[in-house]
């Protein structure tokens, strides 16, 4: 019988979050912010099917970057989780903290348990009555969450462009500002992506029950111009 | 209540009533209840086609034998922004109907990032009501009507339901409930294809105070205390209700055609 090669835990878990990293940073970013009327999702995708971002509740965002599929996934499980809890109980008691929470258990759990961690960084995103109550949820592949009520970069070259949004970045701007500085930020100072390159969305405190709206053709034009 | 996560043969893709199954919040079916009178049931509404989509009106009644349980109840509901769903029959199965179906339509958007087309939803709700067959049988019947606005064809739509989980699609106007057969007669003398918003609101409050006079089932408008049916049109901007205080100075205007009319 052959013994099994010795790994120190150290090296497993760097080894598995290199790996992990690594996929992730193929990948193109991803913005959340927060602005005058609720929260903002941006991102560099020029695919119009395969979404970044999406709805998860009434007022509860997500977006992921890294792989596709993975990170597709958790956010029909995280629907699913929502809705299900709105059914049983009530509409106001679902929120992002609990399912930021449940994200990360899962998270941790492919990180230690299983063959390969998952190669995703995501954001939930919730709107409350004002935007003090604006509140981001930052996952990381090993189940790390943070939270924050400015802004998150995920994905490719993150390190970099959040550089960028925190030189003009400002608290309280509007729609329009905010996505200015979030695109500029994403394609850095020498390029200029049109609104096919992007996918765009707002959780908005106008929106009524269903706070999630995609912002695309015309619309966006307008506010990139 | 943890994530809901399924290995891909378990998934039960984008419906919720397969998710509910999947996790166990499966219904049961009741014994034969042999005093019906202590179940509460809505009674009368009506769909109309109108020019630019569809109209749908209930009348605020809710029944317990010969008793009336409640004077405001609400029995005509969005099913998402561009359809409504009017329930007729066991006031409780019919209320737990149409909140699943609302989140049937809203889980199947949210997972797929496209809400389904309008034949589709009538088609879920024609399932759900197959569903409820066996409770149908032993005296907890739901009869709902379905209608909605199709951007494809720019119309509005209609659809009208049996117990068994039927689906039938009419032209101009649909109508369910106890009262259904005189507040369609009145729709059926008046409606034409041209109809227009104004109009076939006016054709809905009368159809429907017409069936008050005649059924015991269905409350007719309550000027006393300010309850008016529930009227609601679904067009090309969507779902939206038509304000009590619309409906009161219309309200007023027929019951003086009618006090003139001097008849019974």
């Amino acid at each position: 019988m052959t013994m099994p090669m010795y790994v120190s835990p150290e090296q497993l878990m760097k080894d598995r979050a290199d790996y992990a990293r690594k996929g992730i940073s193929r990948g193109r970013a991803a913005v959340a912010c927060t602005y005058s009327e609720g929260v903002l999702l941006c991102a560099e995708n020029p695919s119009k099917t395969l979404r970044k971002a999406g709805e998860i509740y009434d007022k509860i965002g997500f977006m992921g970057v890294g792989k596709y599929s993975e990170f597709d996934q958790l956010r029909i499980a995280g629907i699913r989780h929502a809705d299900l809890k709105g059914y049983s109980f009530s509409r106001n008691d679902v929120d992002a903290r609990w399912l930021a929470n449940q994200y990360a258990q899962i998270l941790g759990q492919y990180f230690t348990h299983e063959m390969k961690p998952l190669e995703v960084e995501m954001i939930v995103a919730e709107i409350g009555d004002s935007q003090v109550d604006d509140q981001l949820f930052h996952l990381l592949y090993d189940g790390t969450v943070m939270d924050t009520s400015s802004f998150v970069v995920i994905g490719g070259e993150a390190e970099l462009i959040r550089d960028r949004i925190q030189e003009t970045w400002k608290a309280g701007s509007s729609l329009e500002e905010s996505i200015k500085v979030t695109t500029k930020a994403l394609s850095g100072p020498d390029k200029t992506f049109s609104s096919d390159e992007l996918e765009v969305a707002i959780l908005s405190r106008g929106n009524g029950r269903r706070a999630f709206t995609r912002i695309e053709g015309d619309e966006l034009n307008e506010l990139l111009a | 209540m943890t994530l809901p996560i399924f290995t891909p043969p378990e998934d039960p893709g984008p419906s919720f009533l397969g998710l509910l199954r999947k996790v166990g919040f499966e219904g049961s079916v009741p014994e034969k209840i042999e005093n019906n009178n202590s179940i509460t049931h809505g009674t009368t509404i009506v769909a109309i086609r109108y020019s630019d989509g569809v109209l749908m009106a209930g009348d605020r009644r809710a029944t317990s034998g010969h008793l009336i349980s409640h004077r405001t109840m609400e029995k005509v509901f969005p099913a998402d922004a561009f359809s409504g769903v009017g329930i007729s029959g066991a006031a409780g199965p019919a209320m737990e109907m149409v909140r699943l179906f609302q989140l049937q339509l809203e889980h199947y958007e949210k997972v797929e990032g496209s809400p389904l087309s309008l034949e589709g939803k009538a088609n879920q709700l024609s399932l759900m009501l197959k569903g409820n067959f066996p409770a149908a049988m032993q005296g907890l019947g739901v009869v709902p009507i379905f209608a909605g606005y199709e951007e494809k064809t720019d119309q509005g739509r209609l659809f009208q339901f049996d117990i068994t989980g039927g689906r039938y699609e009419e032209k101009d106007f649909v109508s369910t409930g106890s009262g259904s057969l005189h507040a369609s007669t009145v729709v059926k003398l008046r409606h034409s294809s041209s109809v227009g918003l104004s109009e076939a609101i006016d054709i809905a409050l009368e159809a429907l105070l017409e069936a008050s006079e005649e059924d015991s089932a269905t409350g007719g408008p309550d000027l006393l205390r300010g309850i008016f049916p529930v009227i609601a049109k679904i067009d090309a901007n969507g779902f939206e209700r038509i304000s009590d205080e619309e409906l009161e100075g219309r309200t007023e205007i027929i019951v003086q055609s009618i006090s003139e009319r001097g008849n019974s």
